[in-house]
């Protein structure tokens, strides 16, 4: 039985990050919002700026953020994290700030408050969770839904007709001056998954500089509303989803991005 | 400038006494966005607040403004925007986050003419969306109703107080008279910055201290309706703390006159004339729109043949005033919407043919 | 109490407002309670400007004014449009430069002005709004012509003092043009 081991022969080489609360997730299975909230952790803890983080919670899957970062937390309206993330930032300067949102929240309703952050150089972190759909509302249409996806209120799939294009967010704020590092990235293999946490850090290390507006963009799974198996949902992300939604650095302050000096 | 008194006195526009009035009180963080009749009021802010190392954002939007007062008075300040009628419209939904989330603010609303885009002329027809309103949910601001520049002043550096001691949004309801008018005004020294240290702001480092969330979302009914209870003690201690209106006029009166903002200035004005003409007026200017000074309505209710409302609208305080006389006495109303003023002639008029219609009665 | 009004009105770039602002300056110069209200149309070039002075030794009530008491009119559209407005004893100051012959209505004391050949004449066409003011002080003495003089300095900012000496030269000829003795 588990719960006769005794741990203290074993040494942890797997924890808790400090910077999650007790708190148990209530993503679906397969989801990977759950890994996307881990590597932000990781990364919190590794700067060792928990104490001084404040979190910007948004409105979607990921609406109860603020119970699972451990740290202080504001929750926004819908798509107005961004600028919620402002008015502290600018009160607190000190303070690491950061929103966690869905394409939803972000590409949809949100997508001036998100644009004019980075055009203003906010010296903020946005994490960007895609998975081509609106997951807590049940499977309709986002932005970023592809062309052809069959979605609730994109029963035929979207097309020019119904539902019109798909908004890639990277490639528009790479655009933007006043962000200082932009990246997109995806979370199917161990590999790919260290990657992300890479940008995490250099997104969180932009902020920390001072250098301006930093974003990452994860590429998520959505086997509930994708109707399909996780296996089968990574598949879909790794052969098609990643098509269009190409991952690479597009900016980086440092130098090492595509674009920017 | 001294004037006779010996007091040192500016000539300012509205908009600029409102501005200058928050900076003494305290404001250091200010988020705008453009909107006639109100512009003067963030150009001043983006002028001189640096002077006192504060900070002023233009937003991308009047929405995006006020979830930057959000996450501002998140981290601990008391905030302000500014804007007019369309522009209050679109921050009625964070102003709703706001009560929901228990964060302070100021708003200054310079009335415009409406509805739709409408005109940039003067109005009063926001007043239902100023003491009703602060979006959806079951909460208001605290509004005040300024009726000179001096006023405004005093206001705008006393909302901050205000907003901080009742913990609600606080505005300021002005109109594009109030805000374009230049009058002489005696200014208040520039006071200290609000403190951040509240025991909700988030930031800072947590230094020992428990992580603190600054949220709306309760999803068990009996929890919301907590923050509910907390936020309407709060309202209500405002209510018992916070009337303020002023009378002036006949001692003994056959009509109470009741006008707020600059339709009281000009009520004044018209009230003397009448006295010249034997008619017995008084005039009660609510200053607190909300909390509503009806008690002192309903005193004077007992009294009078006849109340009468003036409003640059189409009678929306009017509705406040029925609910104070109580059906003690006729309330009367006369009011222009969408942009055209009322003359003291006119409301000379208007008050000699109410008296002569109540005399033969 | 004593309540003098005063309403200006002209096109956009005339200076009316800043004509009132003056005035408005002279009257808290003077010690007394003053209130500026301006009007005007959308446009940011052009349109009409219109402002109303309020002067009074109390409160001055009502920023306001339905029949105004005295009138500047510095073109022909306002003197169309708001020479019938003019209250019954009003006295009106008219721009005959821009508004040649204008009508003159019972009860109300019509005086021309040519402000612009006379502001022309004092350095700058410009300072027609201060030739029509100073005209107006002649004949409704507001506030005393030196305050306004003080007034013009006030409004300038200090890199324009300079410019001041036209602007009372303009304010002087319009005060003389209406019948007053600048020596005094």
């Amino acid at each position: 039985m588990l719960d006769d081991l005794d741990l203290t022969e074993y040494e942890p080489v797997y924890t808790r990050p400090e910077s999650f609360t007790d708190t148990i997730m209530r993503y679906c299975p397969g989801c990977t919002h759950g890994l996307a909230h881990r590597l932000v952790a990781e990364v919190l803890d590794e700067l060792g700026v928990r104490e001084r983080t404040v979190c910007i919670a948004s409105v979607g899957c990921s609406v109860y953020t603020y119970e699972y970062f451990n740290c202080d937390c504001v929750q926004a309206a819908h798509g107005r994290a961004p600028a919620v993330a402002t008015g502290v930032k600018r009160v607190r300067p000190d303070s690491v700030v950061f929103t966690y949102q869905g394409d939803g929240d972000l590409a949809s309703i949100g997508l001036a408050e998100v644009v004019h952050a980075a055009a203003r150089a906010e010296n903020i972190t946005v994490i960007f969770v895609n998975n081509a759909v609106f997951g807590m509302t049940q499977g309709q249409m986002a932005p970023t839904t592809l062309p052809g996806q069959v979605t609730t209120t994109t029963p035929r799939g979207r097309s020019r007709e119904e539902g019109g294009y798909t908004l890639r967010v990277c490639e528009l704020l790479s655009q933007v001056e006043g962000v200082a590092y932009l990246a997109r990235r995806v979370l199917t293999s161990p590999g790919r998954v260290r990657a992300a946490k890479n940008a995490l850090r250099l997104a969180f290390e932009a902020q920390l500089e001072g250098a301006g507006f930093s974003l990452v963009e994860l590429l998520s799974a959505c086997p509930t509303w994708w109707h399909m198996t996780w296996r089968e949902a990574f598949d879909w992300i790794d052969q098609t989803m990643t098509r269009y939604f190409p991952p690479g650095e597009f900016v980086n302050w440092r130098g090492c991005g595509q674009a920017k000096e | 400038m001294e004037d006779r008194s010996g007091a040192t006195r500016k000539l300012m526009s509205g908009n600029e006494a409102c501005a200058e009035g928050a900076i003494a009180g305290g404001c250091r963080f200010f988020f705008g966005y453009p909107i006639t009749p109100q512009n003067a009021i963030p150009e001043y802010m983006a002028e001189h607040l640096p002077e006192v190392g504060g900070v002023y954002v233009q937003a991308e939007s009047e929405v995006a403004a006020t979830y930057m007062m959000l996450g501002a008075a998140a981290a601990g300040t008391i905030p302000m925007t500014s804007s007019s009628s369309p522009g209050i419209s679109l921050m009625q939904e964070g102003l709703s986050y706001m009560l929901g989330c228990e964060l302070p603010c100021v708003v200054v609303n310079m009335v415009r003419g409406g509805p739709g885009l409408g005109n940039i002329a003067p109005s009063q027809s926001d007043y239902w969306l100023a003491t009703r309103g602060a979006g959806h949910g079951d909460g208001r601001c605290l509004t005040f109703a300024p009726y000179s520049v001096q006023e405004l002043h005093d206001w705008s550096a006393e909302a901050f107080q205000v907003a901080a001691r009742y913990r609600l949004p606080v505005m300021i309801l002005g109109d594009a008279v109030l805000a374009q008018m230049m009058e002489p005004v005696r200014l208040r020294p520039r006071g200290e910055a609000m403190s951040l240290d509240r025991e909700w702001a988030v930031g800072g480092g947590l230094k020992g201290r428990e992580r603190r969330i600054v949220n709306s979302l309760w999803v068990v009914p009996e929890v919301m309706e907590q923050v509910n209870l907390r936020m309407k003690a709060r309202f209500d201690q405002a209510e018992a703390e916070m009337v303020r209106f002023e009378e002036v006029g006949d001692e003994e009166p056959e009509m109470l006159v009741v006008a707020y903002g600059s339709m009281a200035r000009v009520a004044e004005t018209a009230i003397g004339w009448a006295a010249d003409e034997g008619i017995r007026a008084r005039l009660l200017r609510p200053i607190s729109l909300v909390p509503f000074p009806y008690a002192a309505i309903r005193v004077w209710a007992e009294r009078v043949r006849l109340v009468l409302v003036l409003e640059l609208s189409l009678g929306q305080m009017v509705e406040d005033v029925r609910l104070a006389v109580e059906g003690r006495c006729p309330v009367e109303f006369y009011g222009r919407a969408g942009g055209p003023l009322i003359t003291p002639e006119d409301t000379l008029s208007v008050i000699l043919s109410m008296a002569g219609v109540r005399r033969m009665l | 109490m004593n309540r003098q009004d005063v309403f200006l009105a002209g096109l956009g770039g005339q200076g009316v407002l800043l004509a009132g602002q003056i005035l408005a300056q002279a009257a808290l110069r003077s010690g007394l309670e003053v209130s500026w209200f301006p009007a005007y149309s959308p446009e940011v070039r052009g349109g009409e400007a219109t402002c109303t002075v309020v002067m009074a030794d109390g409160p001055v009530g009502s920023p306001i004014v339905g029949r105004p008491r005295a009138l500047v009119l510095m073109d022909a559209g306002s003197v169309e449009r708001h020479l019938p407005r003019a209250a019954e004893g009003a006295i009106a100051v008219i721009n005959s430069s821009l508004a040649p012959d204008p009508p003159r209505p019972d009860g109300v004391r019509v005086i021309t002005v040519p402000a612009n050949e006379l502001a022309q004449a004092a350095g700058s066409e410009r300072s027609a709004n201060l030739v029509m003011l100073g005209a107006l002080l002649a004949v409704r003495p507001v506030v005393a012509l030196s305050e306004v003089e003080a007034a013009v300095l006030d409004a300038l900012p200090a890199h324009r003092r300079s410019s001041a000496g036209v602007n009372i030269e303009a304010l002087r000829a319009g005060y003389r043009a209406a019948g007053g003795d600048v020596s005094v």
